[in-house]
């Protein structure tokens, strides 16, 4: 078996191996996984309203992918996202309250406003790591704390005293009717082409640009690279904004598009962690991430019809994608079975 | 109130947010010399909660007021069970350690999530009927100023974490096993020429951890919630995380970390009812912990710097 088929089948088997174990759990717990499977199956191809709310679902997991996979191929691991899309969620949702203007100035000053709040928040563990060489694993992990109080101090701020803001401007909105009436008024919106046209701008600066060249250079090798004449903690701290912009997009997602709102939060909303699933399982490239992003956002949605249709708890779903992420992670063992699977056949031959 | 008054009023409450970040945080400082990265901690403390407070459901009438201790150790069991699946991908798969970590966190809250309403039919358990009690030192209460300030209306379970801080320190600096174990943490391969079980030691310093978290979050559970929900945890392991980092991977230091950071969480809870404190806003005073540390890792506040081999799979033969 050729290496990169190898490369292939790890995400295919882990998310096999995933399923497996959620069914195991569901036997064992004394539910049927296969009405499970089913009311999953039915909660994200359904009817048409549901396949346009999976298909919002997997907007934000596109960008939070996106976001991840960016920095891991710069050799940097953002566990930040998550508070990065908090940040860029409150920037879209406070442009949109606070001032109304033409739709054509609003909605992409709404966008780079979130764009700009996320790569900010992924600005400081980058300046961190260039400067004073801290990991930027820890930085980002209180940096997400730092972004889920700081927004609900802002949120509360700007409500006076509330817990949720106004409803954005219509003028900043990518809700489209367009698309609600294809879909029977789900909430899908125009972010999803964003979201896919993102996949292409993060394929065109890693394949097509000088900047890409070296951010991969430094992921590969930094020592190489410094020989080799690039800046080294430019590009590591380049890394982190880009990665923090795309972090951001997903926030305004949720502010402009599904939303249209902020409101103050008792916890993470979980996207940003889920999107290491994502940029994981897509193995840190733009297409693998629309992979992930597609599989995560529809069982992350489609779980919401288990408890009703089935009588199973929706973390049945979580506990799979942790699954997944654990068999993805050790991919060594995997492939050395898989190696050896091979090893075995041709033998036999 | 005075100002003797309001230390009265906080320092108990502090001590009380802290113990279960000590247990943690030293749990963590035991996988991480080892050079286990745990970000896990969060969902050991997770199922440790989780599993404290059913057993405590359980066999609340069986045992009566021993139930919260012997919870602690039907919780140390569970997430040391956790913590092995995190020992096994880390060290034998070599996995990423933080992706493991990761997924630690996800499937644990998942997984508790899961068997809460599979069992309790609603999105959180029932109030727990026997809780650590607090009481007052008998003798030493009565001494003026540090009676009312460290043994009035205290909790056994902060002098229990107070002393496994000290016991941490005591394995850690002067025992073979604790030479062995930052050995391991900082140079695996010279340890390995030594004849040290590099992989065993690591084993056995993640599952102490998952033990210590698991103990942390049913004390967290069992003293400040009394029940289980999706946000009974809610980032106190990334907070003993930060604790074991502002106190630079050394058990006190851990230990002295957490008291503060358990101040600065009381201080968030309580301040509203303490003069001048009141008047800061209560974003400052939760954000705190987590800026400090930023600002301990950037070397603002002595330099923190992690054991060498922390976060890499030690695979022999490799250079």
């Amino acid at each position: 078996m050729s290496n990169r088929a190898t490369n292939l089948l790890v995400p295919i088997v882990s998310v096999v191996l995933g399923l497996i174990v959620g069914a195991i759990i569901m036997l064992v717990s004394g539910y049927s996984p296969i009405e499970g499977y089913a009311a999953l199956w039915n909660g994200i191809f359904g009817d048409l309203y549901t396949i346009g709310e999976t298909l919002r679902q997997i907007t934000p997991y596109l960008l939070a992918g996106l976001a991840v996979a960016f920095a891991f191929r710069s050799g940097l691991f953002n566990i930040g996202v998550e508070g990065q899309l908090i940040v860029g969620w409150f920037a879209a949702a406070y442009v949109g309250v606070a001032v109304e203007l033409p739709k054509i100035i609003h909605l992409p000053l709404a966008i780079l406003a979130a764009a700009v709040a996320g790569a900010l928040w992924g600005f400081v563990p980058g300046l961190l790591k260039a400067k004073f060489r801290v990991h930027e694993v820890i930085v980002t992990i209180m940096m997400n704390y730092i972004a889920l109080h700081v927004t609900n101090a802002l949120i509360r701020t700007v409500s006076e005293g509330g817990d949720r803001t106004e409803r954005i401007f219509a003028s900043a909105s990518l809700r489209s009717e367009f698309l609600e009436n294809l879909t029977e008024f789900s909430r899908l919106h125009l972010g999803l082409l964003l979201a896919l046209i993102m996949v292409g701008v993060m394929w065109f600066i890693l394949e097509k640009t000088t900047l890409g060249f070296e951010l991969k250079a430094v992921g590969f090798n930094q020592h190489a690279s410094e020989y080799a004449g690039m800046n080294v903690n430019k590009n590591i701290i380049m890394a982190m904004v880009i990665s923090g912009a795309f972090a951001g997009l997903a926030g305004a997602m949720e502010a402009l598009g599904t939303f249209e709102y902020v409101s103050s939060k008792g916890g993470f909303t979980g996207i940003g962690f889920d999107g290491i699933a994502v940029a994981l399982l897509g193995m840190n490239t733009p297409l693998g991430v629309i992979f992930g992003a597609t599989l995560f956002g529809s069982l992350k949605y489609g779980a919401l019809n288990m408890p009703n249709a089935a009588g199973i708890p929706i973390e049945i779903v979580e506990i799979v994608i942790a699954v997944i992420i654990f068999f993805v992670a050790s991919g060594y063992i995997i492939r050395l079975l898989l190696l050896r699977a091979a090893g075995k056949k041709k033998e036999a031959k | 109130m005075s100002f003797m008054e309001i230390l009265y009023f906080i320092v108990p409450s502090a001590i009380f947010y802290a113990a279960p970040l000590i247990l943690v945080a030293i749990g963590g400082v035991f996988s991480e010399r080892s050079g286990v990265v745990n970000i896990g901690l969060e969902g050991l403390m997770v199922i440790g909660a989780f599993v404290g407070i059913l057993f405590n459901l359980l066999f609340a009438d069986t045992f009566g007021g021993m139930t919260p201790w012997l919870a602690l150790i039907a919780a140390m069991v569970a997430a040391m069970l956790l913590s092995l699946l995190h020992a096994v991908a880390s060290i034998s798969f070599r996995a990423d350690q933080v992706v493991s970590g990761v997924a630690i966190n996800l499937l644990a809250i998942a997984l508790a999530l899961y068997l809460v309403k599979s069992i309790f039919d609603k999105g959180q358990t029932d109030f727990i009927t026997e809780r650590f009690a607090r009481y007052n030192v008998p003798v030493l209460s009565d001494i003026p100023v540090i009676g009312p300030l460290f043994f009035t209306s205290v909790y056994n379970t902060s002098f229990f974490a107070i002393g496994v801080a000290i016991l941490a320190w005591f394995v850690i600096y002067k025992t073979p096993f604790g030479l062995r174990l930052r050995a391991v943490g900082e140079h695996p391969m010279a340890a390995d020429t030594m004849g040290i079980n590099v992989a065993r030691m690591r084993y056995v310093a993640v599952m102490i951890s998952g033990a210590l978290a698991g103990i942390g979050g049913a004390i967290y559970a069992q003293t400040i919630t009394g029940d289980f929900g999706h946000a009974t945890i809610n980032g106190q392991g990334f907070m003993a995380l930060a604790a074991m980092i502002f106190g630079k991977w050394h058990p006190l230091g851990a230990m002295g970390a957490a008291l503060f950071f358990g101040f600065a969480q009381s201080l968030s809870i309580v301040g509203s009812s303490i003069p001048y404190i009141q008047e800061i806003p209560n974003v400052f005073l939760l954000i705190l912990p987590y800026v400090l540390t930023i600002f301990a890792l950037a070397g603002f506040i002595g330099r923190a710097n992690a054991p060498k081999a922390n976060g890499k799979p030690y695979i022999k033969g490799q250079r």
